[in-house]
């Protein structure tokens, strides 16, 4: 047991039904030209209704009104299985797409982080219907049998060659992944299993047959490898879902902006990377895309967290069209480094750490919102502070003088009227900012109110008007 | 209902169990002034809970009644956040109180949101102090602010309006501070009954 084959039987039909809020609506998928529409596949609810794979549009709308249809495009195929590739590359470093709606990849070099098989099986099992998609899981000694014994078995564990000969022995000539006017010559002669086949001489197999048929069962059962591709996950994520009605309110966003942040997270992990920012395209028909831009501080990629941003970023704006796509980019991918957490916390409740809060409270007030404070060395008391982004730790800070200065500074200054306060102490004058032509030349006092408040006020040296109130000692 | 017996003795007789009430057990969050703490029950500010600061206007010393608390939690390494200042804090002076500025954040916002921020970071339970100054808030703000407080386990400071004292609050502690002359009022305490005579309050100067 060493390769792992994940076949997706409906992969087209479970990434169109994966991006609707409602799995058990009827759907099918068309294709074909315009003038002769048939169906390509169908779901539960639509089979139910009475429509098969290969009726054509007119037979099935004849039968039934109430379904809905979509697109059976191939590139779409295709783009979900590099997505599912670069999910399954959290689990292993040789994933290949070599096979078309399945993925294989090795596995045995990936147990020692990941445990058992068994649990690793209910791990991806798990994982996959957390996506959306439906799918068989077989493990084989080699890659070949694996996507072979995946069209008969679900769950099969062979663990060695031997075991492999017996359950591959029993398929039948057509199931082999032979092309089939091979496997119809081997039933016309007489040849139902793979057993029969192997029974026959080697010689006259190669005499009968091209050597592509006999390369294919020397690898089906481990005897010569098979020269796999092997998936590189791309450095950005770009996943667009289209909305098949005109979206006019942020709710009926939320179901996609969830499947994209999900996806988004399942990327993420696949290449063990955070995002620190990604935009989300509104689509308009006839007008340009509407932009979100979402910036985090630090790298992340928790899906609930990126779905609660994101929300945050959505709700706020303003369209002036309905929307008709919906995309998520994200090109910066920094590495992810784990919070550090110490096991025996001073605060069992600390459920929700600084940087998330911060990150929510940002997504919410505005970017600017959350600073820290930082001392300037300044004389002036209006140059003396200064928020910060406080992302980063910052240095130790210089120990200023032990000058007393009112706790609360006001950002304008008020006048104080003649006889509303008592001068308690002072002057101590200020003046600085000679070199940036802001200069500053004040004499400060201590006052205090009729109340009983005490104020920093100064009057500019020179002057003789009212003390202007800069601050409260509170 | 025959004999009357003398409470005395059977007091004196060891025959019945008088309960003691057992003191609130000692708050780990001393105020810092030595007065202040002696006259709240449990030693200190409740522990998880709002307190509520009243005050007839600026400059009366409220920011010096809960500078030493900051300055021991920012040394602790706690965050101490404030939500939405009146003015804005002078670096130097927090400094000269002892308070680590790296510990503290401020979060600007409005009236609305700023109720919703404190009792997200109250919630979090990754503050050490949360500080709000509340300007309309009614008791089901309040309510909410003291049940954030006591979910996340963090103290929460309230400053409003001495005019609010005669309305109820849910608030566990709450002081007023007088200018003149200046002293401390404990209006309410949990766990305790409140003191009616006022705590001599000097301001720093």
């Amino acid at each position: 047991m060493r390769w792992v084959c994940i076949l997706f039987p409906q992969l087209a039909l479970d990434a169109a039904l994966r991006q609707r809020a409602d799995a058990e609506e009827p759907l099918v998928l068309l294709t074909g030209p315009a003038q002769r529409r048939v169906l390509q596949a169908v779901n539960d609810p639509a089979r139910a209704l009475g429509l098969r794979a290969g009726q054509s549009m007119s037979a099935a709308q004849a039968l039934s009104k109430g379904f809905a249809t979509a697109e059976y495009d191939l590139a779409e195929i295709e783009r979900w299985q590099q997505f599912l590739a670069a999910w399954a590359y959290g689990f292993s470093a040789q994933v290949s797409v070599h096979y078309p709606r399945a993925v294989v990849f090795e596995i045995e070099s990936s147990l020692g982080l990941f445990g058992s098989w068994a649990q690793l099986e209910v791990r991806l099992r798990r994982e996959l219907d957390g996506l959306g998609f439906r799918h068989r899981i077989v493990a084989a000694p080699n890659p070949v049998a694996a996507r072979v014994l995946a069209n008969a078995y679900d769950g099969l564990v062979v663990p060695d060659d031997e075991a492999l000969k017996e359950y591959l022995g029993q398929l039948p000539v057509d199931r082999i992944g032979l092309p089939p006017q091979v496997a119809t010559a081997l039933s016309r002669m007489g040849l139902r299993t793979l057993n029969q086949v192997q029974a026959l001489p080697r010689n006259s197999l190669a005499r009968r047959f091209e050597a592509p048929v006999l390369k294919h069962l020397d690898a089906l059962l481990g005897l010569r490898q098979l020269a796999l591709a092997f998936y590189l996950p791309p450095d950005r994520f770009d996943v667009r879902i289209e909305l098949n009605f005109d979206v006019q309110s942020h709710q009926a966003l939320l179901f996609p902006l969830r499947r994209l942040t999900g996806d988004l997270s399942a990327f993420l992990c696949g290449r063990d990377s955070g995002v620190q920012r990604f935009d989300l395209h509104l689509e308009h028909a006839g007008l340009p895309d509407t932009l979100i831009k979402v910036g985090l501080l630090s790298a992340e990629r928790d899906p609930a967290m990126l779905f609660e941003l994101a929300r945050g970023r959505l709700e706020q704006v303003q369209v002036e069209a309905p929307v008709r796509g919906f995309r998520l980019r994200a090109e910066d991918l920094p590495t992810f480094v784990p919070q550090y957490q110490e096991l025996f916390d001073d605060r069992p409740q600390q459920s929700l750490p600084w940087e998330q809060l911060r990150e929510r409270l940002r997504a919410r007030l505005g970017d600017d919102a959350v600073h820290g404070l930082r001392f300037q060395a300044d004389h002036r008391p209006e140059c003396t502070w200064q928020g910060r982004g406080d992302s980063q730790p910052g240095e130790p800070e210089r120990t200023p003088g032990a000058a007393k200065r009112p706790g609360w500074l006001l950002t304008e200054p008020l006048a104080v009227h003649q006889g509303s306060a008592r001068i308690l102490m002072g002057p101590e004058r200020i003046e600085s900012g000679w070199w940036d032509g802001d200069d500053v030349r004040r004499d400060y006092y201590l006052i205090e109110t009729r109340a009983g408040q005490q104020g920093w006020a100064y009057r500019a040296v020179g002057e003789d008007g009212p003390l202007w109130l800069q601050g409260w000692f509170a | 209902m025959g004999a009357v017996v003398a409470l005395d003795t059977l007091f004196n007789g060891g025959q019945v169990w008088k309960g003691r009430p057992a003191p609130p057990a000692a708050s780990p969050q001393p105020t810092g002034h030595a007065a202040l703490d002696a006259a709240l029950p449990t030693g200190g500010w409740p522990e998880a809970a709002l307190t509520e600061i009243l005050l007839a206007g600026q400059g009366v010393g409220e920011l010096q009644l809960v500078w030493p608390t900051l300055a021991r939690l920012a040394a602790a390494g706690e965050r101490i956040v404030l939500v939405a200042p009146p003015y804005v804090p002078y670096p130097q002076a927090w400094q000269n109180a002892g308070v680590d500025l790296r510990q503290l954040s401020i979060i600007q916002a409005g009236e609305r949101d700023a109720l919703w921020a404190a009792e997200q970071c109250l919630r979090s339970g990754s503050c050490g102090a949360v500080l709000c100054w509340p300007h309309k808030a009614d008791d089901r703000a309040l309510r909410r602010l003291q049940v954030a407080a006591e979910t996340g386990q963090t103290l929460a400071f309230a400053w409003r309006s001495l005019s609010e004292a005669v309305n109820p609050s849910p608030a566990a502690l709450r002081i007023a501070i007088d200018a003149r002359p200046a002293q401390l009022r404990v209006l309410k305490c949990r766990g305790g009954l409140a003191r009616a005579t006022p705590i001599a309050f000097p301001v720093g100067h």
